[in-house]
């Protein structure tokens, strides 16, 4: 038994002897929104096996999670990079700055279409207009001066030209990016052109209020918020034939045998029309880099400049194959890696 | 003797006359028995439906992952575009990307088809290119670097066909799926099933599914478990190591040497509870001190390890007590008795009476610490890793994966095919945990002893 005991106390000595000299980092870490987590995970692929530096390694858990990670601190065991669904906001920029990450090179890798898609054997839900979602989804909607709950169970309430179907939309939950592009180019624009946003406005309610109104989901059954990912909203929609859903571009281009898409305001999402401007539910997608980490962990500049270069995230490479509609000023972002400028 | 007459209707008596015949109450007693048994056998038979219910789906959703299709066409591995200067220098030959691989498999593919005359009519050669998997390329490249020989040769070479072609010999997809799919066309898997005809693509048995990291998700025909059961195993022998110990050593003390106080009644409610402490909580304790006071390294088995140790201690500490309570008095009064030490009377008697209980109670700890994905979350083992990670004790710093989260990972991805992937690593978890409960059954079975 004393010599079992004495292996263990060796083992643990071992252990600890080589966390006192933990060696440095060698690979590139990179943390953030799972939207871009294909994107980075296809180029970090790529990259692990065109050089000789290691395959970088990506978490995911989300926009705002990796940036908070991100702005923790300069050092081996802080993450280089976080992707992101949306442009940075000015408080983390700020929590950026308070430790210590005040260089941050921002990238813009191209933009994502966020499409409106139904079972495909569903009922026929194949044009959609952002003032049919906001009538559709809005907590509540002004009737004669006053702001009543939204009553509207069926589709062809809305509007005659959508099926006779029930409302039941899975819509991201508010942990998504996604979720912020969908009030924005979706309820807040449906708001808008159907008229009630001038409508709240002349009834007295403030620019404020008016926005937060067109933007308030209902909670009554019709709108489902998802938490988890595209494959629990497929997982939705397969269980309820009437559902429409909300997914990248991306997720639906690797599922159309079992999914079919809507347009919005009369365009079809393709990474065509999103590059074009046509598409009105798009995004850009980005990521942040640390500069003071390039030169200490290996790799790190290199990783970049290859995930903006043309044979990738350029028309026709490996990315847009998988759904990310290429950046037209791809070219600006290269020369800004190649010089390391910051925000 | 007449005073002994039966009385029917005194108090006390059966009433209803004869003991062979059941009386109402006696027929609501069996019957309530009767309806205990039946809610007992529902409940087993529900149980054992679901278990049924949910090995089904996972073996049939599962099993196709470890069988894989293969396409074997001659490749020339021509100079002008491997090595465009010709003088078989790694760091030139290096510049040469995958990119400029792939349309060199594409064209021997094409080559092949059209030399057994298999072409659908009207096929493109871009359709036909399309059906090898993505990482043919890095697969020729890694064997070229290796042996620059092959350049300027012509060589058959075994190459993965795509997920979509993978699947349609697996029966995932369909003529009526690929219609409407934008990633297969059904003239590819027409083509796919003359080729099997000709012996060009076959199925097999996939070892790489246990073997190979994991990929991106351009390529779920590659995907596979190896960087994730590395990663496990590390951190149960992490959890074995640092475990162990320490929760066989606090139970002795407590059980044996310490004082019946107020402290050691604090401490042992304690451990109590931690042992019911969800997981996340160990992790955001890991993020806290291991990786942001300690400092070691985000993703890296030596802080999931830590976590889990944490995680598991409660849980053997509690059997090993209860091992050690169930060794008889006697015994270390015996000890005692003959002029033993306490710690000999411990340590000699005591210990390897207790030992198949600390040890299943260890292995089931294991167990539950290899299935945890939650505290993984927060230090960064969430995460695509490619790269091994070396061999240990350094390797114990190198970022790894682990089996759940691989599960987790996988479920999480936008290609169908990850759905057998997903169903593939839970069989293999499943069968690691099988392994281990076996072990610990083999165990209590061989060294149990019953007074």
């Amino acid at each position: 038994m004393s010599v079992k005991l004495t292996a263990s106390a060796l083992a643990i000595a071992a252990v600890s002897a080589t966390g006192a000299n933990a060696q440095s980092r060698d690979q590139v870490q990179i943390a953030g929104s799972s939207t871009v987590l294909p994107y980075a995970s296809i180029v970090a692929e790529a990259f692990g096996e065109n050089f000789d530096f290691p395959t970088p390694v990506v978490q995911s858990g989300g926009s705002s999670a990796g940036l908070a990670q991100f702005c923790e601190g300069v050092g081996e065991n802080q993450i280089d990079i976080a992707n992101a669904s949306r442009a940075i906001r000015d408080s983390e920029v700020e929590t950026c700055a308070e430790n210590g990450v005040d260089e941050i090179i921002e990238v813009r890798i191209g933009y994502d279409g966020i499409v409106f898609a139904s079972q495909i054997d569903g009922p026929e839900f194949t044009a959609f207009e952002p003032e049919q979602w906001y009538n559709a989804l809005a907590a509540e909607k002004m009737v004669d001066g006053e702001m009543v709950a939204n009553d509207a169970m069926n589709w062809s309430e809305i509007d005659e030209s959508l099926p006779d179907a029930e409302i039941l939309a899975f819509i991201p939950a508010t942990n998504h990016g996604t979720r912020e592009v969908f009030e924005e180019k979706v309820l807040l624009q449906g708001c808008e052109d159907s008229g009630a946003m001038q409508a709240m406005m002349d009834a007295g309610m403030d620019e404020d209020a008016t926005e937060e109104a067109c933007m308030s989901v209902r909670n009554d059954g019709a709108a489902v918020e998802i938490q988890g990912d595209y494959t629990e909203t497929l997982n939705r929609l397969n269980q309820n034939p009437n559902g429409v859903g909300v997914f990248g571009l991306a997720f639906y281009e690797n599922n159309t045998d079992t999914l079919k898409v809507a347009t919005m305001s009369g365009v079809e999402p393709t990474t065509e029309t999103i590059a074009a401007g046509d598409y009105p539910v798009s995004r850009p997608l980005y990521f942040y880099l640390k500069k003071a980490h390039i030169g200490v962990i290996p790799g790190l500049k290199e990783y970049a400049s290859f995930f903006v270069s043309d044979e990738i995230a350029g028309a026709g490479g490996p990315l847009a194959n998988y759904g990310l509609v290429p950046d037209p000023e791809l070219a600006a972002t290269q020369s800004m890696i190649e010089n390391e400028e910051t925000m | 003797m007449t005073d002994i007459t039966p009385d029917h209707e005194g108090p006390g008596a059966r009433q209803g006359g004869s003991i062979m015949r059941q009386t109402a109450r006696t027929r609501k007693r069996n019957a309530a028995e009767r309806r205990f048994e039946m809610y007992g056998m529902a409940a087993i038979a529900f149980g054992v439906f679901a278990l049924i219910w949910l090995l089904t789906t996972i073996l049939s959703n599962g099993l196709s992952s470890f069988s894989q299709t293969y396409i074997t066409i001659p490749v020339a591995f021509a100079e002008e575009t491997l090595d465009p200067e010709g003088n078989r220098n790694r760091a030139e030959m290096q510049k040469v990307t995958t990119f400029s691989y792939k349309p060199l498999i594409g064209e021997a593919l094409i080559e092949a088809v059209d030399a057994g005359n298999m072409r659908p009519e009207g096929m493109p050669d871009a359709e036909i290119a399309a059906m090898v998997s993505n990482d043919a390329a890095a697969q020729l490249r890694d064997r070229v670097l290796a042996d620059p020989k092959m350049i300027g040769t012509e060589e058959t070479v075994e190459i993965l066909a795509g997920g979509r072609i993978d699947g349609y010999l697996k029966g995932r997809v369909t003529m009526a799926s690929a219609e409407l799919d934008r990633n297969v066309t059904p003239d590819q898997l027409r083509l796919a099933g003359v080729m099997e005809g000709n012996g060009l693509l076959e199925k097999r048995l996939n070892w790489r599914f246990l073997t190979a990291p994991d990929a991106s998700e351009n390529r779920p025909e590659v995907a596979g478990l190896g960087v994730a059961i590395l990663g496990s195993a590390y951190m149960m022998l992490i959890v074995l190591v640092l475990a162990l110990p320490i929760g066989v050593a606090a139970s002795i003390y407590l059980e044996e040497f310490a004082p019946t106080n107020r402290l050691t009644d604090i401490i042992e409610v304690n451990i109590s509870n931690l042992a019911a402490v969800p997981s996340i909580v160990f992790g955001i304790l890991g993020l806290a001190i291991f990786i942001n006071f300690l400092g070691l390294p985000q993703s890296a088995p030596i802080v999931g390890g830590l976590v889990l140790t944490l995680m598991t201690l409660p849980t053997i500490i509690i059997s090993t007590r209860a091992s050690l309570k169930s060794v008889p008095p006697s015994i270390r009064d015996a000890a005692l008795g003959v002029g033993a030490s306490k710690m000999q009377a411990v340590f000699h008697h005591v210990l390897p009476l207790a030992m198949p209980g600390i040890l299943t109670g260890t292995i089931i700890g294991l167990a539950q610490a290899l299935g945890e994905t939650a505290p993984l979350l927060l230090i960064g083992m969430v995460a695509f890793v490619r790269e091994f990670p070396d061999a240990p004790p350094e390797g114990f710093f190198d970022p790894a994966s682990a089996l759940p989260v691989q599960i987790y990972n996988w479920t999480q991805r936008a290609d169908p095919a990850f759905v057998e992937r997903a169903s593939g690593a839970i069989i293999v978890l499943l069968g690691f945990l099988l392994v281990m409960n076996i072990i610990a059954i083999v165990l209590r079975r061989r060294f149990e002893r019953r007074w």
